[in-house]
């Protein structure tokens, strides 16, 4: 479904991806770990499409198309959904009216009819439902004045309803209570019902990985995955630290 | 001084309306406008060496050539097929800023709405005429509040008795025909809101045709005590269209004024929105939206004058700046030594599309008084980009995406239109040039 290769970025001038690999095929879960700072956010957004981010060499297929060739709102069509690590106040737009304009744009695009008022509410409802979020809150103008854990929560709403063939988690862990943690971790794993759905999910935390329990673990450090394994990689990760790692990285390449 | 031959051609022509008047001509409402004229002649047409005009030059406006007093050759059917979505209320309509009588519908009953001619509010209403007409108007230092003055001949005097509350809006169409020729037109206006009275008034400009047009406005609005009054200025002209309009406010004790000015489309615009609070415990908004784009100019000046302790002002202008249209806000507060415990806000907020365009803003507060509540703030941004994103990382196009952000940014003004016509006609507009 998906296949980097020796994917290098920059942002400003300054390399930040220097040559990612990493193949995600369908119904597969991917957790990427790492220290603050090595490139985590950076893949995402670059997965997602922002501008600001310079390819400088590599490649990103998904599903048998040149993804960096496509705008971000063509990669959302294309079933690509990046939960932000920082979701984005909008003033002056309500999250339903939001996701009415998103949910129809996508269905144009792909050739769709747009839904119907009585079902679009239909579905919102019932997707409101399943990650527990406050109906009242998404008459509000979109993540304004949101409490940090009301944000992520609302970043699993919207995919949700948006059904994504590929989901970027970033971070949405972060902020978290237990019991929203739990929450959209369930939300996740109901769209893992579909089995041709997967998951990059970036995280600091083993915790949310007994929740979402991933098929592969990557640690990426200074813009490179350098270290791949399974779930018992985050609970060495957890144990031990970065440490060992930064020294085998670093160690390899002598100052 | 510059455009002599412009400023004789007025003079010449009101000369020869003084001719006409014959016996009349020393009636109070005569010698107010002779008193204008001369007032023009020794000012003449600002330019930008005159303060208030710095970043408003006027000089390709007025090179071109206007013709005056056109009998339009539109009838009743081609006014009315300029469209206004669900539109009813006492609707008044003006060609070339000449009253048509014959083609308004009043709905409200005349013990509680009079709409005279200048003529007939002369022979029904002569002291009330008197003690408003261009009573407050600064024709000592505004040529054309002078020239409006002196040439103050076709418009009305909108009456509302004390203690009446009308359910029906007035909204005055004001069309350009401009279909042959370039027009001038002046047009000048009285509403008179007696003692506890209620009504909302719209004004609608609109050029029909792609020639250009020079509209000299001036709308005088008397708010008595306890009045209430909505009132909504609409510009929605063409491309070739120069306007310089005041709308002149005078409020008595516990009125309540609420202006809102939108500027869709035109040329040159300047507006001056020009607020007395004579009184106690008067509440005064003002709010504006300006969207410009290609080659446009908005000029909004406002003038917000606390004379009386005890009042409450608070203005918002929004302004979106496409192309390379140019934008200027300038807001005046005046908080006098008697007007303790004023609350007086203002604030003016742009967003700046294009590289290419400007908008200059100037925020001037004066206060002599001691215990008074003043804010401002200016705020000139471009687009969030991280939202533009955001947007399109959920499938929304990035036009749109844009589009949803400055319809957003102008909601907390077009929210507040409480004229269902006006409020659907302008969402429409809005919604349509944005998406240009
Ligand atoms: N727009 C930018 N301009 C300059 N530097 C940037 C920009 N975006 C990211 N960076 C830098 O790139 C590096 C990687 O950032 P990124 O956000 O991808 O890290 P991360 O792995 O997600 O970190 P964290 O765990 O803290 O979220 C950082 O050093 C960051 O400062
Ligand atoms: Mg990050």
């Amino acid at each position: 479904m998906l296949k980097i290769s020796d994917l290098k970025a920059s942002v400003d001038g300054k390399q930040i991806l220097n040559g990612i690999n990493l193949e995600v095929k369908p119904g597969e879960v991917h957790a990427i770990m790492g220290p603050n700072g090595s490139g985590k956010s950076t893949l995402a957004s670059v997965l997602a499409g922002r501008e600001e981010y310079e390819i400088e060499g590599g490649s990103v297929v998904y599903q048998n198309q040149d993804l960096l060739e496509l705008s971000p709102e063509d990669r959302a069509a294309a079933g690509i959904f990046l939960a932000f690590q920082y979701p984005v106040e909008i003033p002056g737009v309500t999250t339903i009216n939001f996701l009415k304009t998103a949910v129809n744009q996508i269905r144009k695009k792909n050739g769709q009819e747009p839904m119907d008022a009585a079902s679009f509410l239909r579905m919102m409802r019932e997707k409101s439902k399943l990650v527990k979020i406050d109906p009242e809150l998404l008459k509000r103008s979109l993540n304004e004045g949101f409490s940090g854990g009301e944000k992520k929560r609302n970043e699993i709403f919207q995919m949700a309803m948006l059904e994504p063939t590929l989901g970027i988690l970033d971070e949405t862990d972060s902020g978290l209570d237990i019991d929203a943690l739990r929450i959209v971790s369930d939300g996740v794993n109901e769209l893992r019902k579909d089995k041709t759905r997967s998951f990059i999910v970036v995280t600091h935390y083993q915790r949310l990985l007994d929740y979402i329990v991933p098929d592969f673990v990557h640690v990426l450090y200074k813009g490179r995955i350098v270290k791949s394994g399974t779930k018992e990689l985050a609970k060495e990760l957890e144990e031990k630290g970065y440490d060992w790692i930064k020294e085998e990285v670093d160690g390899q390449v002598p100052a | 001084m510059e455009n002599q031959v412009l400023i004789d051609k007025f003079s010449a022509e009101f000369a020869a309306i003084q001719q006409s008047l014959n016996g009349k001509s020393e009636s109070p409402f005569n010698n107010v406008r002779k008193a204008a004229m001369a007032q023009f002649e020794r000012l003449g047409f600002p330019t930008p060496r005159h303060e208030e005009w710095k970043y408003s030059n006027l000089k390709k406006s007025l090179a071109s050539d206007y013709n005056y007093h056109v009998e339009s050759k539109l009838n009743e059917n081609d006014v009315k097929s300029v469209p206004l979505p669900n539109l009813h209320g006492n609707v008044l309509y003006f060609v070339n800023g000449i009253y048509k009588a014959e083609y308004s519908e009043i709905v409200t009953p005349t013990d509680k709405l009079k709409i005279m001619t200048f003529k007939e509010a002369q022979a029904e209403i002569p002291e009330i005429l008197e003690a408003h007409f261009s009573k407050h108007v600064d024709s000592e230092n505004e040529a054309f509040s002078a020239l409006n003055t002196a040439l103050a001949n076709d418009g009305v005097v909108v009456y509302i008795a004390d203690n009446q509350t009308l359910e029906e809006p007035i909204i005055m169409r004001m069309l350009g025909d401009v279909t042959t020729e370039n027009v001038g037109a002046i047009v000048r206006n009285l509403i008179i809101v007696g003692q506890n009275a209620e009504v909302k008034v719209a004004e609608a400009y609109r050029t029909m045709g792609e020639k250009a047009s020079f509209t000299n406005a001036v709308t005088e609005i008397h708010v008595g005590k306890d009045a209430r009054v909505d009132y909504y200025k609409v510009q929605n002209e063409n491309d070739f269209s120069t306007h310089v309009g005041t709308t002149q406010v005078y409020q008595e004790d516990r009125s309540y004024f609420y202006a809102a000015t939108f500027t869709i489309n035109g040329g040159f615009v300047r507006n001056n929105l020009n607020i007395i609070l004579d009184g106690e415990h008067i509440e005064t908004f003002m709010y504006g939206l300006y969207i410009p784009n290609e080659n446009q100019h908005v000029d909004n000046h406002s003038v917000v004058d606390h004379r009386k302790p005890n009042s409450v002002s608070n203005e918002l202008y929004k302004g979106i700046l496409m192309d390379k249209s140019t934008g200027v806000f300038n807001g005046k507060i005046f908080v006098r030594e008697d007007a303790q415990k004023t609350n007086a806000y203002q604030n003016c907020r742009n967003v700046i599309v294009s590289k290419d365009a400007t908008m200059n803003t100037k925020p001037q507060l004066e206060i002599w008084a001691d215990d008074v509540k003043c804010s401002h703030g200016t705020t000139t941004g471009q687009l969030n980009d991280e939202a533009i994103f955001y947007m399109q990382s959920r499938g929304i196009p990035k036009d749109e995406a844009i589009r949803l952000q400055l319809l957003a940014f102008a909601e907390d003004v077009v929210s507040k239109i409480k004229i269902d016509t006006i409020h659907e006609y302008l969402e429409g507009l809005i919604i349509e040039k944005l998406g240009e």
